[in-house]
């Protein structure tokens, strides 16, 4: 009964088109939206921002990108540490080369850039496929942070740890130790709700449903007239861009320096495969889930444990090891789809509540 | 949760403190927060575990025996990081406005997560000690006013060891045709001392080999065989963590001659070099202090502490060397509160003061006498510009059959005239790229 369109009827097809057809959903969004941008930025201090919202907010557009990716297009990828990289680097080298861009464009073009290397990388997936596939992008991986920890042109012959320079945007500092919790906050929600909406509209249209006719069965995607080549290359070209804008999103706004072995190392590959397969694979809502999950868990844990329990931090560590390891597990066996179908079946039970059969 | 506990406390402290004002103008604190980034856990445990235990035993022995420093508790407040960089942002700020005092101090353990804290802390005026480590033109006390990498920095012990070998060798004119490797962790932290090995390269005509490894080190054949090939006459160490006793054995197994083999101070500790077995003996290292355990201070620890049972790790394990550098640091803190609290006349200090009492730190013999750490090292004096202190270095050697490390050269100082002019270049660097404007120290 709480959750029931009955009654909601769509006149014309803009009605039946929109991204959110149904009231409830609206109203929901609606509220998320009132809180993010309407009452978090006037709470919000260095520890939410840095230790809670930043690491959340920038995961998910990371598993949003790879989403697109080994969800959408079912090619499996374990370069995404090296396509973060390749987004921090590229925005530093765009930002120390260019001082007066600003950081908005900094970020889009880091994406693009990564988008290219996502494309050339992309490439073998025509012929390699499943785990083969995998293999391929983990060659990536490798190569990407060799290649950042190797050639000095990359870090301006400093150190090889680079540190993001202060910028400012619209007159707000948001990269660089002044920046006020709130403006960096903003900065990235503003990305993140632009994104969204595109991720949003890509994998209903014709390029989503190319990419998950080709994820479903690729001999038929390939007689129904939908080109192999072209499909995969954009999927990669456009999870690359996610992926990257990432990458420069921890450089400049969440940590401001980074190494690249250490802060993209094959850990974060696995770190978003694991939150869009606990996520759901398929699923926007479930990048979200699974960044939560994922980023945040650690966190909670932590609180719980050390702050309100008084536990030694090094035995709430362990236990927090072993208690990720065992939730991902409980997830994954309870429901094999992921956060996101949780939710969905949550719906459904809301549509029949108080009357369940 | 312990922000918002935090807050509250800080905003009653604050009403309190107002309200007290009006009389005394004096609120003193129950207790000093000294927080402390530690890896028990991942890949670096077995060294981050001797230093944390080091600087947690020296404030429990402190708060147990002499009721905190200056009459105040100090409270220890661990956050695990397990060596990572975004672990350890959160830790930062879930801990810095910790307690009464706020966090007096960060030691981040790790040049990487130095590097991500500097500008953060500068900005909360939150003094950073990464005690022989970290950044080295932070050691520019006009650039970087709060943070600290005394009593040396990593191009200083370069040129301290590059000064050893010329000594063995019979003068530094013989240093002109030597080759010197330089097996190195792949990391800021490892590259550190390059620059400065390359000017003192060209300036003493030895050839430089580089030779990296890659995070955490396990695997290091390749490198190893490049050694056998480039035949260097010495070998210099800057490892960290399982890499330095798979380099350590992977030297013997090629018999290397381990007194020509130098690591640096991180790369010189009982961890290191025990998996080895007899093979290491005569492996070198550099030291900022001495090892073991014959100092009334540890004397003090195990009867203050781990008799009655509070001890953070094993008795056997008090005085091993990175034991006992986990102590140095907890040792400069409290002499730092100590000089914080007679400079501004009041208990009541945040980072800021504290970073004043850093600057005072002027440690002379009697002093460690005081301190019960005689002859434990050198004398120290920090500077509002020089916060990296004048930094004799001494070499240690392992002795495989006694099981213990013992310092074999005079302390050597570096060669301040190439380092310091390093460090002026690199930090004015920093400050045009953040737009930070020197400040006058006198």
């Amino acid at each position: 009964m709480l959750y029931r369109e009955t009654g909601q009827f769509k006149r014309n097809y803009a009605a039946d088109q929109q991204l959110f057809p149904i009231f409830q959903d609206k109203i929901l969004l609606a509220a998320i939206l009132v809180v993010a941008l309407a009452i978090i930025p006037f709470a919000i201090n260095d520890y939410w921002s840095k230790a809670i919202l930043l690491p959340f907010m920038v995961y998910a557009l990371v598993a949003l990108g790879l989403n697109i990716l080994v969800g959408y297009c079912g090619q499996i990828s374990l370069g995404t540490g090296g396509f973060m990289a390749v987004g921090a680097y590229s925005s530093y080298k765009l930002c120390t080369a260019f001082p007066e861009l600003n950081l908005i464009f900094v970020i889009l073009f880091s994406g693009g850039c990564t988008a290219a290397v996502g494309v050339l990388f992309g490439l073998p997936s025509l012929r390699i496929k499943g785990f083969y596939l995998a293999v391929a992008t983990l060659a990536a991986q490798f190569f990407l942070i060799w290649m950042f920890n190797k050639v000095p042109w990359f870090y301006n012959y400093e150190m090889s740890q680079i540190t993001a320079p202060p910028r400012e945007v619209f007159g707000f500092l948001v990269s660089g130790p002044q920046a006020e919790p709130a403006a960096q906050y903003l900065f990235v929600l503003g990305f993140i709700i632009v994104f969204t909406w595109v991720a949003l509209n890509l994998v209903r249209g014709r390029i989503g449903r190319s990419w998950m006719s080709i994820r479903d069965m690729d001999i038929a995607a390939e007689l129904l007239g939908i080109r192999p080549l072209q499909t995969k290359l954009l999927a990669f070209a456009v999870s690359s861009f996610y992926i990257g804008m990432g990458g420069a999103i921890i450089f400049h706004i969440w940590l401001g320096t980074v190494e690249a072995t250490e802060a993209f190392d094959i850990l974060q590959s696995f770190f978003v495969l694991f939150a869009i397969i606990i996520g759901g694979l398929g699923s926007v809502l479930g990048s979200f889930l699974g960044a939560a999950f994922m980023a945040l868990m650690p966190v909670g844990l932590k609180v719980v444990l050390v702050d309100w329990i008084g536990m030694v931090p090094v035995t709430a560590k362990h236990i927090e090891f072993m208690l990720v390891g065992s939730l991902i597990i409980f997830f994954l066996i309870k429901e094999p789809h992921g956060l996101a179908r949780m939710w969905q079946i949550t719906k459904e039970k809301l549509r029949l509540w108080p009357f369940p059969y | 949760m312990r922000l918002s506990k935090a807050s509250i406390a800080i905003a009653a402290a604050g009403v309190i403190a107002g309200a007290a004002w009006a009389e005394t103008a004096r609120a003193d604190y129950d207790s000093y927060t000294v927080p402390n980034l530690v890896y028990r856990t991942g890949a670096y445990a077995p060294n981050g575990i001797p230093l944390a235990n080091g600087f947690i035993d020296y404030f429990n022995m402190l708060n147990e025996r002499d009721g905190g420093v200056e009459g105040i508790k100090v409270d220890v407040v661990e956050c695990e990081t397990g060596y990572n960089t975004k672990v350890s942002v959160e830790c930062y700020e879930n801990l810095k406005n910790e307690g009464q005092s706020g966090a007096l101090v960060f030691n981040p353990h790790s040049t990487g997560v130095t590097y991500a804290l500097i500008p953060k802390a500068s900005e909360d005026k939150i003094p950073i000690l990464s005690m022989g480590y970290g950044r080295t033109s932070a050691a520019d006390g006009t650039v970087f006013p709060y943070i600290f990498n005394f009593p040396a920095t990593y191009w200083s012990q370069a040129s301290a060891f590059v000064k050893y070998i010329g000594e063995k060798e019979g003068g530094m004119d013989k240093l002109k045709g030597k080759k010197i490797a330089l097996v190195f962790h792949n990391s800021a932290y490892g590259k550190e001392p390059i620059k400065t090995l390359e000017t003192l390269g060209a300036k003493f005509g030895f050839e430089l080999m580089l030779l990296p490894v890659d995070h955490p080190g396990q695997e290091q054949k390749a490198t190893w065989l490049q050694v056998r090939r480039g035949k260097p006459d010495w070998i210099f160490m800057w490892g960290w963590g399982v890499m330095n006793q798979v380099a350590i054995k992977e030297a013997a197994a090629i018999r290397f001659p381990m007194e020509k083999f130098i690591g640096v101070w991180w790369s010189g500790s009982e961890n290191d070099v025990a998996p080895a077995g007899p093979a290491a003996n005569g492996y070198l290292a550099g030291t900022m202090h001495a090892p073991g355990s014959d100092f009334e201070a540890l004397a003090s620890i195990k009867k203050h502490v781990y008799a009655k049972g509070n001890g953070a790790g094993e008795e056997s394990r008090v005085g091993e060397v990175l034991y006992n550098r986990g102590l140095l640091e907890a040792m400069f803190t409290a002499e730092a509160i100590r000089n914080a609290v007679k400079i501004h006349g009041t208990k009541d200090i945040r980072g800021e003061q504290m970073r004043d009492g850093f600057e005072a730190i002027d440690l002379k013999e009697a002093d460690f006498e005081r301190l019960g750490l005689k002859n434990f090292m050198k004398p120290i004096k920090i500077t509002c510009e020089n916060h990296e202190g004048d930094g004799p270095i001494a070499i240690q050697q392992w002795d495989a059959a006694a099981g213990k490390w013992n310092i074999v050269s005079e302390w050597i100082e570096p060669m301040h005239d190439v380092v310091r002019a390093l460090v002026k270049e690199d930090a004015a660097a920093y400050a045009k790229e953040n737009n930070i404007t020197p400040r006058k120290c006198s």
